[in-house]
């Protein structure tokens, strides 16, 4: 069948398989494959995605269920020029990812959990990502950096406004990443 | 000031934020273009023979390239002829559920799963042997030509269990360390490729030049018809040491017919078909006087290793030589018998053998406490090896390096306050309300880089743009080795991290090295990236004496600014470039091979606060205050994080996580929605306290910090569970100490009084 999926502002149409999943659209028919797959059973949360706005488990939407609609991966957060989006620099200052498998999942549900409750509790942020698996931090600088990135300010669930590039050196020295 | 020991933010991050990481699955490269699909045919049943295979039909069904069996494996080098030896594909008979016996490649992965259910295959069930007490019997044996089911035994020590004839008090106690899983984020998955006589491998492997070894004895290759390359790896914590045989037959099934091929497992194969870890059943018996001195301990160990030898005998062997813990027994034993089951194999698993006897000594540790009615941390703080005792020589053989381990309980006893917690829990015994606080301690040391003398690699360049790179033979899959190394480099050079690019992971490119497992990667990876840079900094110096006509004494490096002159003339002032330009084509080349003397010890101690609900059994971790002492720390960032995670790690064990089979040997967990991997919701923020004992068996003083969190979390929190409730009877919890085990234990101790 057709679907046409706008993908991080980019309408994709293409003639898949009925039974595909919204999240091999994204990966293998957009080519965007930063989501990622990490269970079967809607139970890992690697795969979050928004659609229409909503955080989802892409590995449980049929692409059919998302024909017309519209969807965010992390590809499409960071500016123009590269600016990081809020909870991309709140995840990096406060050192919420290892290996990175999560974090793409782990970002868009964090957006999707600020958008709710603007200022959330520590337990209602590991409330909120219990959908979301992390095997690398323990959770600890994961929900640290959904903290800050809610004490920073409001979050859009889109790419950030162009604004003044972050092209400079990496941050060294002392810079508090706790 | 130096960069070392500073908070350096990581620089893998922008790219893993925005792109995300180039993982096994999101290879996009010309040479895969067009590659089939592998979907594996795994083992339905534990233990049976395979009397038939029939490919028809799935080789009628859309899409299918091919499928192959252990029959059409003829091209292999002929099987090895040592007992228990395991087979790329399964032959005549399986020995665990999910081992693989066909590959069905199709030109689309969707059309692989319906092609394999075409696979038909005959069994005729054997009797799975699951409990390890059937398989020390050996009624069945899983290998025929076995004798028995034993891969191996040992022992150590000079702690007969029968010695124990001064001691006043005798605890003992059967233990299950239970098996678990080790759920990386990312399953296994490799892209294989056969053109012009020479095979590439992209696998996600915590080990690059490791899996062209085992590459090439699985498909009788020479290693220059083999590159292996590692893109990001999404987690490996031990299961990613090996190269496991669903990635061998990748390998051969691209090189069998002659085009490229790519493999992502689902999560229900990997919970059922990568390895798992822990898996032991111990006794524990401990002695000493009334007053508490503990005079002798013995550790016996039955260790599952599944279906396959792999390395169940390895990690029970580590656990002998840790068993004595912390402590300064005048007598310590420890003896294993390692045996197969009809089970998913046993290997590595954060800490691999070293949690095992960590969690036996201070559980044995926590009952003499109970038993003679003392404070469990006093108890502790009198029997550890004192820290004038260094190099220190355990009864079972391990030289601890260097240490406190005094220092570090009091340090997490005040960060915690101690008493305050006993206070309050005493407070809640008495108002006798349903929710009681445990309060849980561990001390722990354990082994790091145990094979340094194997060494690392490290090839440093800088070029005569001025900027540096890196060749390591460590192997990254999260931990943070190209924000590490660059600091090292910048630290030595002057030479800024932004500047310093850190390469790993491809044999053509790093043909020596030797990987990312044992908290090995900074001690002996990083000292050897170390060593590079004070190389190129003499070589440096020598050429810059020669061309301005100095003396080499005079010549200094501002490490702030990565300029050298003689010392007190800023005319002579040049950069790395101009001196580099000069230095030959590639600039300064330095290729080292650290290798470490021995291992080194880590050590700490751990406080868990828990609260325990008495009526419904539920366990909730409210504290977690940790020294985690990995000698000179590089980046606190990176060592935290290591430290989280390998709590969290722990914690799961302790409360939530375990593998389980029915008595056929069906798994039963083989899911994430069954398999309670942690999550966020039953985790405080961990509360870590700095203490940092240098090593001096290399030269940046550092030891692992990889798996220290887990070893210590477990029985810290396993113990704080069974104190929460101890004052109602309870002697022992086994872990998980999930609701229903609490409370049927609450319910016991009841019942007994």
């Amino acid at each position: 069948m057709k679907v046409t999926v706008t993908v991080n502002g980019e309408p994709v149409t293409a003639d898949v398989e009925d039974r595909t999943l919204l999240v091999h659209y994204v990966r293998d028919v957009a080519g965007l494959t930063a989501t990622n797959i990490g269970c079967d059973t809607t139970s890992c949360g690697a795969c979050t995605v928004l659609l229409d706005g909503e955080s989802v488990k892409s590995c449980t939407i049929l692409a059919a269920q998302a024909d017309g609609g519209e969807v965010v991966t992390v590809e499409g957060l960071a500016g123009a020029g590269g600016e990081l989006h809020p909870m991309q620099s709140a995840f990096r200052a406060e050192h919420g990812l290892q290996c990175g498998f999560c974090t793409p999942g782990m970002v868009m549900a964090a957006i999707s959990l600020l958008r709710e409750n603007p200022a959330p509790t520590e337990a209602q942020v590991r409330a909120g990502l219990e959908g979301n698996l992390c095997r690398c931090t323990g959770y600890h600088n994961i929900v640290r950096a959904v903290l800050a990135a809610a004490e920073a300010g409001p979050v859009e669930a889109g790419p950030v406004e162009a604004g003044p590039v972050e092209t400079g050196p990496v941050e060294t020295g002392t810079e508090a990443a706790r | 000031m130096s960069i070392l020991g500073t908070r350096v933010v990581r620089t893998e991050d922008p790219r893993l934020l925005t792109a995300g990481g180039i993982y096994v699955d999101d290879l996009r490269l010309p040479e895969l273009a067009g590659a089939a699909r592998v979907t594996f045919v795994r083992s339905p049943l534990a233990h049976a023979l395979i009397t038939g295979i029939d490919v028809s039909a799935a080789l009628e069904a859309p899409g299918v390239v091919a499928v192959l069996t252990a029959r059409d494996a003829g091209d292999l080098p002929p099987a090895s002829t040592r007992p228990m030896t395991e087979p790329l594909l399964a032959g005549d008979r399986v020995r665990f559920v999910g081992e693989p016996v066909a590959l069905v490649l199709t030109d689309h992965a969707y059309q692989g799963e319906d092609a394999a259910e075409l696979v038909s295959v005959d069994y005729e069930p054997l009797t799975p042997v699951v409990d390890l007490s059937d398989s020390l019997a050996g009624g069945t044996l899983l290998f025929p030509d076995a004798e028995s089911n034993l891969v191996a035994t040992g022992s150590g020590g000079n702690g007969d269990p029968a010695k124990f004839d001064d001691c006043e008090v005798i605890v003992e106690q059967a233990i299950v360390n239970q098996r678990v899983a080790p759920v990386p984020l990312e399953v296994r998955g490799a892209a294989a490729r056969w053109a012009d006589g020479r095979l590439t491998l992209w696998a996600s492997t915590q080990n690059a030049q490791l899996t062209r070894g085992a590459v090439a004895e699985a498909l009788g290759l020479d290693f220059p018809a083999i590159r292996v390359i590692t893109p990001d790896v999404g987690g490996g914590f031990g299961a990613k040491i090996a190269t496991d045989r669903d990635v061998l037959a990748v390998a051969w099934a691209a090189k069998h017919v002659g085009r490229a091929l790519r493999w992502a497992e689902t999560r229900n194969e990997n919970l059922m078909a990568m390895v798992h870890g822990r898996a032991q059943q111990q006794v524990i018996k401990i002695g000493g006087t009334r007053d508490g001195r503990i005079l002798a301990y013995h550790l016996d160990i039955v260790q599952d290793c599944g279906g396959y030898p792999r390395a169940g005998g390895f990690l029970a062997s580590l656990t002998q030589l840790m068993a004595s813990g912390v402590y300064d027994l005048p007598r310590a034993g420890a003896q294993f018998r390692a045996v197969v089951t009809n089970t998913t194999p046993i290997a590595a698993y954060r800490g691999a053998g070293r949690p095992e006897a960590a969690a036996a000594i201070e559980r044995a540790v926590d009952m003499f406490a109970a038993e003679i009615g003392m404070d469990p941390a006093d108890l502790r703080r009198r029997n550890v090896v004192p820290p004038e005792a260094f190099p220190y020589t355990t009864a079972t053989g391990a030289t601890y390096d260097t240490g406190d381990y005094a220092q570090a309980l009091d340090l997490v006893l005040a960060a915690a306050g101690y008493q305050d917690l006993r206070a309050a829990q005493a407070r809640r015994r008495e108002a006798g309300g349903p929710a009681q606080l445990g309060i849980g301690l561990s001390c722990y040391v354990e082994i790091t880089a145990a094979d340094g003398r194997q060494g690392e690699t490290a090839r440093l360049i800088v070029d005569d743009a001025g900027a540096a790179t890196v060749h390591t033979g460590s192997s990254a899959h999260g931990q943070g080795h190209e924000t590490a190394f660059a600091m090292l480099v910048q630290a030595e050079l002057g030479i800024p991290m932004d500047r310093v690019t850190v390469l790993h992971g491809d044999t053509d490119m790093i043909p020596k090295g030797i990987g990312t497992y044992g908290s090995r990667s900074l001690q002996l990876g990083g000292t050897a990236v170390h060593q590079a840079a004070v190389d190129v900094k003499g070589q440096a110096r020598k050429l810059a004496a020669d061309m301005i006509e100095a003396s080499e004494a005079d010549l200094v490096l501002d490490t702030a600014t990565g300029t050298w002159q003689v010392r007190g003339d800023p005319e002579t002032r040049m950069s790395w470039a101009q001196l580099a330009g000069q230095a030959g084509p590639a600039g300064f080349v330095s290729d080292v091979e650290f290798k470490a003397a021995q291992a080194t010890f880590p050590f700490g101690a751990h406080l868990a606060l828990v609260e325990v609900d008495v009526e419904t059994g539920k366990a909730s971790l409210l504290r977690h205050v940790t020294v985690d002492d990995a000698g000179t720390i590089l980046n606190p960032v990176l060592a935290e994080g290591q430290r989280h995670g390998g709590i969290a790690q722990g914690v799961a064990q302790a409360l939530l996580e375990e593998v389980l089979y029915d008595a056929d040997g069906n798994p039963l967990t083989n899911t994430l929605a069954a398999y309670a991997a942690i999550t966020a919701t039953e985790l405080p923020f961990f509360e870590l306290v700095s203490m940092e004992t240098p090593t001096t068996v290399n030269p940046l003083g550092a030891k692992g910090i990889g798996e220290a969190g887990t070893i210590g979390a477990t029985p810290a929190v396993q113990n704080a569970v069974i104190d929460a409730v101890a004052h109602l009877g309870v002697r022992h919890i086994e872990m998980p100490t999930t609701p229903e085990r609490v409370w049927a234990a609450i319910s016991e101790a009841r019942a007994s009084q």
